[in-house]
């Protein structure tokens, strides 16, 4: 297991780069080019859900990312990871974000119990003070319950935790394409 | 890369050409854009976003602002993209329902004329 930890300041900016290493931590780890979309979409969700609540919360607390990438090899002292996801990790990408804004209860409907797909209902949604989207928060989420292969979503008593992961492909890396994050 | 804005007038209509990443970083300076244009009385707006490299759901929901406004108006903000790796948000969100996605600008602008 090789582990990539990345903790950022609750800037919109910072999204940006966390999407970057997420998506060259990936790609290092075997991730097919067209998972790699996803993964970009998925990680900027959520690093974005996380950084637009520390702004409304607490913007001085920074944000911390994990790559897991469970296939590759593990340092002799490296961190040791949560031992989930479905009680097997083996040959999985997992991104985990920590944010340590206070959760809120999932609300019945939301994405968090099943996404509804008719966008109309957002029309009427109303956008949050000093925010940009028109869009209910919850949309972040249900974007990255459509794009990860797997996911939870667990509020705690310092904040969510966010966990997503895709299956590597056997042979680990791939043979061709530039690697690494520079 | 960063965002690229520009505007232009074809047939009545503003066309918004959008390059580069629309995420929560950059989003802001396209709400501003859209907001601009409408309250300058320009209501049938069309989105081009065929250089669009990242679109996040802060984007969407910059569009459907957008869509808001322009509809408080009786006007119409369609898309322009051809691009399967922007138009999956769309589907997984179910705007596709909401908005007008074509192919060109001309389809855009020769659709909403039909109408």
């Amino acid at each position: 297991m090789a582990i990539v930890q990345l903790t950022i300041s609750a800037l919109p900016a910072h999204v940006r780069t966390a999407r970057l290493m997420a998506t060259a931590v990936a790609r290092r780890a075997g991730i097919n080019e067209s998972t790699l979309d996803e993964v970009r979409l998925a990680v900027g969700e959520a690093c974005s859900r996380a950084v637009e609540a520390h702004r409304a919360h607490c913007p001085e607390q920074p944000i911390q990312l994990e790559l897991i990438d469970s296939a590759g090899p593990g340092g002799p002292s490296g961190p040791v990871a949560p031992d989930r996801i479905n009680g097997n990790r083996s040959g999985r990408f997992e991104v985990v974000v920590s944010d340590r804004a206070p959760a809120k209860e999932p609300d019945e409907g939301s994405p968090l119990n099943g996404f509804d797909s008719d966008a109309h209902a957002y029309i009427g949604e109303h956008t949050p003070p000093g925010g940009v989207t028109g869009l209910s928060p919850d949309v972040g989420l249900a974007v990255i319950l459509g794009l990860a292969d797997e996911v939870s979503i667990e509020p705690n008593e310092v904040g969510t935790v966010v966990r997503m992961s895709w299956p590597l492909h056997k042979g680990g890396v791939e043979p061709t394409g530039a690697h690494g994050i520079g | 890369m960063d965002l690229k804005l520009d505007h232009y007038t074809e047939d009545d209509t503003e066309i918004v050409v959008v390059e580069g990443e629309i995420d929560v970083y950059t989003a802001p300076r396209l709400r501003e854009l859209l907001i601009d244009l409408v309250n300058k009385g320009n209501f049938h707006l069309v989105v081009n976003m065929e250089k669009v490299e990242f679109l996040d759901s802060t984007g969407l929901g910059v569009l459907v602002g957008g869509l808001k406004r322009v509809r408080a108006h009786d006007g119409t903000l369609d898309l322009v993209c051809t691009q399967e790796r922007i138009l999956k948000i769309f589907r997984i969100t179910g705007l596709t329902k909401v908005f007008g996605i074509y192919e060109s600008v001309r389809e855009a602008i020769d659709k909403r004329k039909s109408k």
